[in-house]
């Protein structure tokens, strides 16, 4: 028997207040239905405001482009693995999206016409593979930051609900598979909540935090994948995790691809600009699983810089100071507080960091999470909806491209709030809650009522330590076998872990606890995936088959928590209305 | 190296006042922030509770008082901080848990100087021009992180937190009076032209001192100031 536990009803519950929810949420709210936001922080203390460089869309302010291009080189990008349909309503719905945004009032830096101001990126090309195509909207080196509190903005003007720092248990599903809502944590008063809706959208971000050396947030942690999984749901393609090139050091944080877009380059040990070897037309705007192979292979071959040999160099001091100031100023704070550089004087210490997850709650053009269904065809999962870096359309494949994350958030997150709109007025009446869906959350949260030998704090560590060296940028069976073997190990102390902390105010102790579960799903997930994937594609490198392997490969992983089971689909290769990219050999 | 702090604890379960907690820690400073030691704490002690997101000094989560200055932890360096290293709250806002503060009083302020665009044109079918030099004018405005050093750095703000806004709500008003796209600058001015709202400010540049992304919230409140005395004219 459980406690009863307070509820409120809403028309749809969003849970996470980075950009997609936000974006979904402003959808909602302005259609005058009662929408609550669920966030576990403040929503503008959310990992969408780390994004530095841009958003991409093709708006042809500085050189020719149209969303043909941008659409080739997202597929080129995600080396094939990006369903072609979703790339496609991306990268035709980016101009829309990024004009919303401008007249919702997001303080774009200007060119002198007036007109968005637009940057290079890696991977962007004119003509399909042509010259480099300027395509990256920014504000400064902020866009993540305007991005975001704009649209933090624009839902205070829309009176849409905010629950700030209520942390997401896990779904509420029906025997007929209905998701009915969440049951949430309220951090302050250490209360569980049960929010009923008619639709729930999971915007819950990455979970690069299951590595050691991060750029992400420590926010990052998984938590709807996590919830997901222990509703019986499918992932989707979670052995491709994407190594920024330039993370600083040890502390992780991001320096922007925009400094190589502004005119920056990477030198080894020899004061060589190495990337001319490996991507001779694209040099250091090649896309970045091949940039961050480039320099695992320089560290490897001992040509590394500093003590250790190993961090390459980003030098960036030739564009003046000035325009360094202009538009890389946050990026001169970061890069002063955590490498102790000033790169309008020397060059800023960088190596490849995980950043992003390109795998995630598989969803349709819509958002809607999709699942198989026995052994039928996927199909959606009623009143689930999942958008942002959590959610696998699939747009980024084996590897995004820079830019295309911010503009993932709010097509995507329209999408899911349009998609919504619809579900709600075809679905009027709420379906009533099953006590024991109820019951199972509560009694996961009551397993942390328990004593235990182990220590959350040591386990978090053991397993991102095992992450960081069994899942990196490059891979192989036996590394990987040995990897999953240790994370079992991890997982095993994880269940016999306790808190000395039993309080209900602000038990940061405990969310970390919950948090932890989450990321170990993740993490196993992420294993079992990556040994089954016998091919090399994209952010999926692996030693033993270094080759694409398209006869085989050219499909999408579906991973299920029960007996680690995999599964696969296919990749949907024809587009809305253009003709097919065919695969090809993928060079820059 | 042997480091010591002192640090705010306050569990409002336990029946007990508040009181400053001594730790030690072996811990090498050299490159570190203050919050890479609160973390390291919180290893050793998981019951200590405090707020952090991004740990680069961009999302604003993790504002405390270290040795009486109102910094972000994450962006602080632990060299040069006199020991034993002191951690409380921000000043003046309840505290619900050890470090960790009720904000709702200062985004009450944030919402009241209505932080979005208002614009009722038709929306143009791409976007709205602004010069660079317009768009100049949001410099060192749009960047607040609504950390609250500031506002909670204000003498002014201690003595009337509920009718004074505040630095931060002041300047993220002028945000968008400064934006050539916003048509509500009257509307903005209207509301500000108070003697507790805005006029609380006396100048005292204590948010200039604190602000950890290097803002100027009283250039901002001047500017607001010398508008309404032109309008008066």
């Amino acid at each position: 028997m459980s406690p009863r536990i307070p509820k409120r009803s809403f028309d749809a519950v969003i849970v996470g207040g980075g950009g997609a929810g936000l974006r979904a949420a402003l959808q909602l709210a302005r259609a005058d239905l009662k929408v609550a936001v669920l966030s576990k922080v403040f929503p503008t203390r959310s990992h969408t405001v780390s994004a530095q460089g841009g958003i991409t869309a093709a708006l042809a302010n500085v050189s020719d482009d149209n969303w043909h291009w941008h659409m080739y080189d997202t597929v080129k990008g995600s080396d094939y693995l990006g369903d072609q349909d979703a790339i496609e309503f991306m990268c035709r719905n980016a101009p829309s999206a990024v004009y919303e945004l401008e007249h919702m009032g997001l303080p774009f830096s200007r060119l002198d016409n007036g007109k968005i101001y637009q940057r290079p990126f890696g991977g962007q090309s004119k003509n399909y593979g042509g010259e480099q195509a300027v395509r990256t909207c920014a504000a400064a080196d902020r866009t993540g930051h305007a991005l975001l509190h704009t649209l933090y903005q624009r839902n205070i003007a829309a009176r849409t609900q905010f629950f700030d720092e209520f942390f997401a248990l896990d779904l509420v599903r029906d025997q007929e598979g209905y998701i009915l809502g969440v049951v949430a944590l309220e951090i302050e008063s250490g209360e569980a909540w049960l929010f009923e809706a008619r639709a729930t959208l999971l915007a819950t971000g990455g979970a690069c935090r299951i590595f050691r050396h991060s750029t992400n947030a420590h926010i990052n942690t998984g938590d709807g994948l996590g919830m997901v999984l222990r509703a019986g749901l499918p992932l989707e393609d979670m052995e491709f995790w994407q190594f920024h090139p330039t993370g600083i050091p040890e502390v992780g944080s991001l320096i922007t691809e925009g400094v190589r877009g502004e005119g920056g380059y990477l030198l080894n040990r020899d004061g060589e600009a190495f990337m001319a070897r490996y991507a001779p037309n694209a040099r250091d705007l090649a896309s970045r699983d091949v940039v961050s192979r480039a320099i695992a292979q320089e560290l490897l071959a001992g040509r590394g810089c500093g003590e250790h040999g190993d961090y390459v160099h980003l030098k960036i001091d030739h564009i003046g100071a000035d325009r360094i100031k202009e538009r890389l100023p946050g990026i001169r704070e970061l890069s002063m507080q955590f490498a102790g550089v000033d790169p309008i004087l020397a060059p800023i210490p960088v190596t490849p960091t995980a950043h992003y997850m390109m795998g995630g709650i598989p969803t349709s053009l819509h958002a809607q999470v999709v699942a198989p269904v026995r052994y039928g065809p996927e199909e959606p999962v009623p009143g689930l909806y999942a958008a942002g870096e959590c959610a696998c359309v699939s747009v980024h494949g084996a590897n995004r491209l820079g830019g295309n994350s911010l503009l993932d958030l709010v097509v995507f997150g329209r999408a899911a709030g349009e998609h919504m709109l619809g579900h709600l007025a075809d679905n009027p009446f709420p379906r009533p809650v099953p006590e024991e869906a109820v019951d199972r959350v509560m009694a996961r949260l009551a397993r942390w009522e328990r004593p235990g030998e182990e220590r959350v704090a040591d386990v978090r560590v053991g397993m991102q330590k095992v992450m960081q060296a069994h899942c990196g940028v490059y891979r192989n069976a036996d590394i990987l076998r040995t990897g999953l073997e240790r994370l079992t190990q991890m997982a095993d102390r994880l269940a016999h872990a306790g808190l000395t902390d039993r309080s209900r105010v602000f038990n940061t102790a405990r969310l970390e606890a919950l948090e932890l579960e989450n990321l170990m799903a993740v993490a196993r997930a992420t294993l079992v995936s990556a040994l089954a994937r016998e091919e090399s594609r994209g952010a999926h490198a692996r030693e033993d088959f270094p080759d694409r392997n398209d006869t085989h490969w050219l499909r999408h992983t579906l991973y299920s928590q029960a007996q680690d089971q995999l599964d696969y689909k296919p990749v949907r290769l024809k587009p809305l209305t253009v003709e097919t990219f065919q695969p090809k050999e993928r060079s820059y | 190296m042997r480091m010591q702090f002192n640090i705010y604890r306050y569990d409002p379960e336990s029946g007990k006042p508040p009181c400053m907690q001594a730790y030690e820690l072996d811990f090498d400073p050299r490159g570190r922030k203050v919050l890479d030691v609160l973390m390291a704490l919180k290893e050793v002690d998981e019951t200590l509770a405090f707020r952090r997101s991004c740990r680069e000094g961009v999302c604003g989560s993790d504002g405390v008082n270290v040795n009486g200055r109102n910094v972000l932890a994450c962006i602080t360096p632990l060299e040069g901080l006199r020991q034993p290293i002191t951690v409380r709250p921000l000043p003046r806002l309840p505290v619900i848990r050890d470090l960790i503060v009720d904000m709702s009083q200062f985004f009450q302020h944030y919402r009241a100087v209505k932080p979005y665009l208002i614009n009722l044109d038709p929306e143009p079918e791409s976007e709205r021009l602004q010069s660079p030099a317009e768009r100049a004018e949001l410099d060192g405005l749009w960047e607040c992180i609504l950390c609250a050093c500031c506002t909670t750095s204000c003498p002014s703000f201690w003595w009337n937190p509920e009718r004074f806004l505040g630095p931060s709500a002041l300047m993220q008003g002028y945000r968008f009076i400064a934006d050539s796209r916003d048509q509500a600058a009257d509307e903005r001015l209207d509301y500000l032209e108070d003697p507790y709202r805005l006029f609380r400010c006396h100048g005292i540049m204590n948010c200039v001192e604190y602000c950890p992304k290097g803002l100027n919230p009283t250039a901002a409140i001047g500017k607001i100031k010398s508008l309404l005395v032109k309008r008066a004219l």
